[in-house]
């Protein structure tokens, strides 16, 4: 397991805490927590597979290069691959987005 | 005519098996993924842990009435039950009890997908378990508790044991019911006595059919949102609160044990023969 710590630029604002996936094979979760008081998005990622930092700073350059929510992210991740990351952002991202929230969880 | 593909209950995550079995808009979450009350001991061991431990406690209402959802999630370390995840659970099992003592008729159904213990926390685990089973002894003197194995992974070790402590278990074709699991039985006793790869044999022996046919649980239900839900609610309207837990139904158990040799190994059928002739 590795521990990496990424921090980017963020002018949004989260109106509530966001859940998506679940730490399985080749998934991984994502916990969004507001911190409105910083401009920032700080990413806080485990992941089950070592010395990747590289491919997950360029995942994540490209996910927040047009703008990013001021939260907290817990990422947990089970060996994802970069374009099942990307679909978990873009999701958690969405569900941030949707206004009211939905009834069911994800 | 075109037919309408069901979405199923064994698809559903564990957070969305809690909010289809309660009344809809009724679910609030104790514990949840925000409150990142997640496993100490795997991070120590190199192990991802995750934000809920794998366990979902919900409470609201089932038919108006106050209820506790509890749900293990199968996908995350197979289910297993560690110390964070067991101490949720024990804590809303013995919260439904508080309740029903004081008079609050509280309805509990546990969604039970679950390899057992989760090993990397060993004795942690295990006393947790022993606690989910000692509240649900004392529950189910104050009512019924519903168990529901949906698949995909089952029921085995001490969730297996938990199964064995409800008053009453749904399941569906999909989901197995054992104390050890097959890759055990397989490991433990050698191929000849199991060969776990052989899914026909496995589900014979221990799949919600074959288990609802002899006796070992009460409701086989399609693998459907609607049919596990209604099959839940129907035990809840129908069922007076006296019903004995089946750990209590021992006759049951003593009457197959005496009419077995244990130097004769049957086939699931013949198995099915006895116990149905035994235990109508």
């Amino acid at each position: 397991m590795q521990e990496l710590t990424f921090v980017y630029d963020a002018d949004d604002i989260l109106d509530r805490p966001i859940h998506v996936g679940v730490v399985a094979s080749g998934d991984l979760e994502i916990v969004m927590l507001p911190d409105p008081g910083r401009p920032t998005a700080t990413i806080a990622l485990r992941t089950s597979v070592d010395g990747h930092g590289a491919r997950w700073q360029r995942v994540l350059d490209r996910f927040f290069e047009h703008g990013a929510f001021r939260a907290r992210y817990e990422i947990n991740d089970s060996g994802a691959t970069p374009g099942m990351v990307s679909l978990r952002l873009g999701q958690a991202r969405e569900l941030a987005a949707t206004n009211p929230p939905p009834a069911v969880a994800p | 005519m075109s037919a309408r593909i069901r979405p199923a209950f064994s698809q559903l995550r564990p957070r969305q098996r809690v909010q289809a079995l309660l009344d809809p808009g009724t679910f609030r979450e104790i514990l949840g993924p925000f409150d990142l009350l997640e496993s100490p001991h795997l991070p120590r061991q190199g192990i991802v842990p995750q934000s809920d431990d794998g366990a979902v406690i919900g409470r609201g209402t089932i038919d108006g009435v106050s209820a506790a959802v509890l749900a293990l999630d199968g996908a995350f370390q197979g289910g297993g039950v560690g110390e964070v995840s067991g101490a949720k659970l024990a804590a809303a099992l013995e919260r439904a009890l508080d309740d029903r003592r004081s008079g609050t008729p509280t309805r509990v159904v546990l969604v039970l997908d679950s390899g057992g213990i989760r090993l990397q926390e060993a004795n942690l685990g295990l006393l947790a378990v022993a606690e989910i089973h000692a509240a649900l002894v004392e529950l189910t003197r104050h009512g019924p508790v519903v168990g529901v194995i949906p698949g995909p992974v089952g029921c085995f070790g001490g969730m297996g044991i938990v199964a064995g402590l409800t008053s009453h278990l749904i399941m569906t074709r999909y989901g197995r019911l054992g104390l050890n699991g097959p890759e055990v039985i397989e490991t433990e006793a050698g191929i000849d006595e199991l060969d776990a790869s052989d899914r026909a044999t496995v589900w014979a022996t221990i799949g919600g059919a074959q288990r609802v046919t002899t006796g070992q649980a009460e409701v086989l239900v399609d693998d459907a949102i609607e049919s596990v839900v209604a099959a839940a609610h129907q035990i809840w309207r129908t069922v007076p609160d006296a019903h004995p837990p089946r750990a209590e139904r021992i006759d049951q158990a003593q009457r197959m044990l005496a009419a077995f040799d244990h130097r004769w190994r049957p086939t699931p059928a013949e198995f099915t023969a006895i116990v149905t002739r035994e235990v109508p």
